[in-house]
């Protein structure tokens, strides 16, 4: 059974190296990622915002829907934990 | 030179992980993750992305870890398999 | 196989002096290093969330070094909860508050109506509040998860 799940393993790590192999070079100027949005956030940002850490403004002010539900996520786990291990002392 | 100090961390990534889940003592594996964490954040910083790594070294490496060892500390510290 | 707890409770683990005097001297300057990470996040590497995160962990290294007593003696349980939930109030309040004054949700620049800085001012003031309340509620929740899972959720004695 363990030989079964590391052959199941390897084939997985394989599909999933083989899938890498299409993606772009590290810091490729021609990447999809790096020719539509980044652009416009590195000439723009500081001028709209005046947040000299880029970041932080696409984090607080273009992504805030973003921050807003991470925010949101850290307090339901808050609250879960909180409502299942507190109890009174008996 | 950049790219030696790049595999080598790589390299430590990939032992802190199969070390992570073949040691038998559990709080032994929480300390492993944390150095796992760690190189990580070293990874991170190198490559630019130094938000990425203060969220790494600050959840990752301190208090993840508090909190795995503040779990332990109500089971049983041997794994069973 | 005992406990962990159990095996551990007779050794007096955690009562040193130096590991008690030394958490004693660097929680204050590991709370000012958290602020200025928030504070400062507009110009360096940091925001609420790290900077949260450090808050918290000055609270988590008290109540290592010492008792879990200590620790709620510094910030109840009380105030946690209300710290977090305003920080968590803070963020969508200001987002709510930019709707009702005529903008899109999260649009921080519609604030200009209530104090006139500038639509660009506005926008760089909007996301230090939003940091602000970020640390808050990360903070708050970083605490009480420790404490209710360090302690068992009875908050009396703790790791």
């Amino acid at each position: 059974m363990k030989a079964l799940a590391f052959v199941a393993t390897l084939v997985t790590g394989a599909i999933l190296l083989y899938g890498t192999m299409d993606f772009p070079a590290w810091g490729d100027p021609q990447a999809p990622a790096a020719t539509h949005l980044s652009n416009y956030y590195i000439e723009n940002a500081v001028a709209e915002t005046h947040v000299p850490n880029l970041v932080t403004a696409v984090l607080g002010d273009y992504r805030g829907y973003d921050t807003m539900f991470e925010t949101v996520v850290i307090y339901c786990a808050g609250l879960a934990v909180v409502s299942v291990l507190r109890r009174k002392k008996t | 030179m950049i790219w030696l100090i790049d595999e080598l961390t790589l390299l430590l990534v990939v032992i802190c992980a199969l070390a992570a889940i073949t040691v038998k003592d559990l709080l032994s594996a929480t300390v492993i993750f944390g150095v796992y964490s760690f190189l990580m954040c070293l990874l991170w910083a190198e490559m630019g992305a130094v938000d990425v790594a203060f969220t790494e070294a600050t959840v990752g490496a301190g208090v993840s870890t508090v909190l795995f060892i503040a779990a332990i500390l109500h089971t049983s510290r041997r794994s069973k398999d | 196989m005992k406990l962990l707890q159990e095996r551990t409770a007779k050794l007096k683990l955690g009562e040193s002096l130096i590991i008690q005097t030394a958490v004693r001297i660097m929680v204050p300057f590991i709370q000012l290093f958290g602020l200025y990470v928030i504070v400062h996040g507009h110009y360096s590497p940091g925001g609420g969330f790290q900077g949260g995160v450090i808050l918290g962990a000055s609270f988590v290294a008290l109540a290592l070094a010492f008792d879990q007593k200590f620790s709620m003696q510094l910030m109840s349980e009380r105030v946690n909860g209300v710290l977090g939930n305003l920080g968590a109030l803070i963020f969508v309040g200001t987002a709510v508050l930019c709707a009702l004054f005529g903008g899109l949700f999260l649009d921080y620049s519609a604030l200009d109506k209530l104090i006139p800085l500038g639509p660009i001012g506005w926008r760089s003031f909007g996301i230090f509040i939003i940091e602000v309340g970020v640390g808050l509620a990360v903070m708050s929740i970083m605490v009480s998860l420790f404490w209710d899972i360090g302690s068992n959720g009875e908050m009396d004695e703790g790791l």
